[in-house]
């Protein structure tokens, strides 16, 4: 980055910040390179050889080697669960996984992206529950096949502590499904790796659910902001938004407030 | 000394009056313990029923938890995970080659285990470390001669390598009743299997077994059955209905945790004792005897 003419010039300007000889021969010597070529790896997707920048996520990577992503790709910042991707790395037996548009390709790495994995959900009432151990028995058996074997926690790419909150269902403690799941993008690859065969994320987004329906605190603040909104207190904003232009709008949508 | 104390999946939600009664009565008794911060079902039936080593992973795993707590001993009160824990732990103290196998697997563990954690059921706790002469002593609402027969069932004295006491005839639970001021009924089938999983396919073998169970004991005088383990207890007391279903002349009998009997001969208040979790209701007999 500092190796451009704007940079020695920069250093030119301020004498003093610079020590003699040996920093300016250096960013001489830059000036006269050609502009550096992107570094290249070679990687496996879907067991065809591409080569790729070496700076490319993985999904950034299967659209370079000429491919459209549809089912397989949403919010693109990691939120959304829909790019879950597994993959292995020369030399290593471990399965690994990853988001696709978060995750770096690395040299040899052989991948598949898994844009949805089957299964079935339990369907319920949730004002006919009870937040205990009783509710997943009926409605998600399956959790009491789990052996604690962790493999769950591995595929995880959130780095979640999946067994946890599936042995946390089967104890019906609600309150710790609802921290230790929270991060759940419900990619779906820890139920695909389950040798028990649970469905791991609908399990985690019940537990959330009757932790929101019958544990979670009142919200004071939130009945205050409720009654705002319907008051129209946001409605001025809101109609300066609806009319802003999209490059405008993306400014602001990068530069608002992000709680810590 | 500090314990980790293991709680088991089973106490935390149906057996609370398990729990609740144990842990009044450990802190009664100044054992100082402490619930394991992270913890996972015990790994029963599946580790107790196959030779696989995958089922061990849920024991030993939470014996690596006890190593993360920074303590080598951990206590339960369920015999059924006590069994589990212990078995699974000389199993790979006995088996190097398994230990190693295990560890490998769980390279996602910071710990290793390395058969380094010794596992107790809260009744050596209370025979060997605080003794029954000091529980003699701590005792403030004696049971008033209460009649008690005592089942151990399986899980506290099969196989050998993990009994806490003598695999024919223990005596550990009659002991601690006579210290807390009952009488202990002698009964032939103190250590009788409840018939344990059948429970969920076939009822009406559990329905037998509870029948000789009760009728044995309630023919040698008891007024009232100690068990230490949940699925006894679920056994002996909610499956009453079937067996009265099966066997007509059937008359059951109250059961309850041992560590119910220690609460109350320590004073604790009632709600300590859940009894809105019993089937057949407890409380006549123990109002009766003027104990609660
Ligand atoms: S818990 Fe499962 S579904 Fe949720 S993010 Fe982790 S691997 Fe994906
Ligand atoms: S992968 Fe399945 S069996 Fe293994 S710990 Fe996770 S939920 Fe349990
Ligand atoms: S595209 Fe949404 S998480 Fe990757």
């Amino acid at each position: 980055m500092s190796r451009t003419p704007q940079a020695k010039s920069r250093a030119g300007n301020k004498p003093q910040a610079v020590k003699p000889v040996a920093p300016k021969t250096r960013a001489a010597k830059a000036v006269l390179q050609d502009a550096p070529k992107a570094r290249m790896v070679t990687v496996y997707i879907m067991g065809k050889r591409h080569v790729v920048p070496e700076h490319a996520t993985i999904m950034r990577a299967i659209e370079y080697s000429g491919q459209q992503i549809i089912r397989g790709a949403g919010c693109r910042e990691g939120f959304c669960g829909a790019c879950g991707t597994i993959y292995r790395l020369p030399g290593d037996y471990k399965i690994h996984s990853g988001l696709a548009c978060t995750t770096l390709v690395q040299e040899g790495m052989s991948l598949t992206q898994i844009p949805a994995v089957p299964m079935e959900k339990a369907i319920y009432d949730i004002e006919k529950l009870s937040p205990d151990v009783d509710t997943f028995k009926r409605l998600y058996p399956v959790v009491f096949r789990c052996v604690a074997c962790n493999t769950c926690t591995k595929s995880c790419p959130q780095g979640i502590q999946v067994m946890d909150y599936i042995q946390a269902a089967k104890r019906g403690d609600v309150a710790s499904i609802m921290d230790i799941s929270f991060d759940c993008v419900a990619c779906g690859l820890c139920a695909l790796r389950c040798p028990a065969e649970i469905v791991q994320h609908k399990v985690g987004v019940l537990g959330r659910r009757l932790f929101g329906r019958y544990l979670a605190k009142e919200s004071k603040e939130l009945d205050t902001r409720i009654a705002e909104v319907q008051k129209g207190a946001f409605d001025k904003e809101y109609k300066s938004l609806m009319s802003m232009p999209k490059d405008k709008l993306s400014k602001t949508y990068y530069e608002r407030d992000i709680e810590p | 000394m500090k314990f980790s104390y293991y709680p088991g999946c089973t106490l935390k939600n149906h057996a609370k009056n398990f729990e609740d009664s144990t842990l009044f009565s450990l802190a009664h008794l100044g054992l100082e313990i402490e619930e394991l911060p992270r913890w996972n079902c015990c790994g029963t039936v599946a580790s107790l029923a196959a030779d696989d080593l995958i089922h061990q992973l849920a024991p030993i795993r939470n014996l690596i938890r006890v190593k993360e707590a920074e303590t080598t001993q951990v206590v339960t009160a369920c015999s059924m995970c006590f069994n589990t824990l212990k078995r699974a732990n000389e199993r790979v103290r006995a088996n190097p080659t398994e230990l190693a196998q295990m560890n490998d697997f769980m390279y996602d563990e910071e710990t290793p285990y390395e058969g380094d954690v010794d596992v107790y059921h809260v009744l050596d706790l209370v025979r060997d470390k605080v003794g029954f002469k000091d529980v003699a002593a701590k005792v403030v609402n004696p049971l008033g001669g209460l009649k008690v027969a005592n089942y151990y069932g399986c899980t506290l004295v099969r196989p050998k390598q993990v009994a806490i006491d003598d695999t024919e005839n223990p005596v550990v639970l009659e002991n601690l009743v006579s210290a807390l001021g009952g009488s202990p009924v002698e009964f032939p089938l103190k250590t009788e299997c409840c018939a344990s999983y059948r429970t969920v396919d076939s009822p009406n073998i559990v329905a037998d077994k509870t029948y000789q169970i009760i009728n044995s004991a309630r023919s040698l005088g008891a007024e009232i059955i100690a068990v230490s383990c949940p699925l006894c207890a679920f056994n002996l007391d909610q499956r009453q209905e079937a067996t009265l279903k099966y066997h007509p002349d059937f008359i059951g009998l109250p059961i309850v945790y041992f560590s119910q009997l220690m609460a109350i001969a320590f004073g604790c208040e009632e709600k300590t004792l859940q009894f809105g979790l019993h089937h057949f209701p407890p409380k006549p007999v123990l109002t009766g005897k003027g104990l609660i």
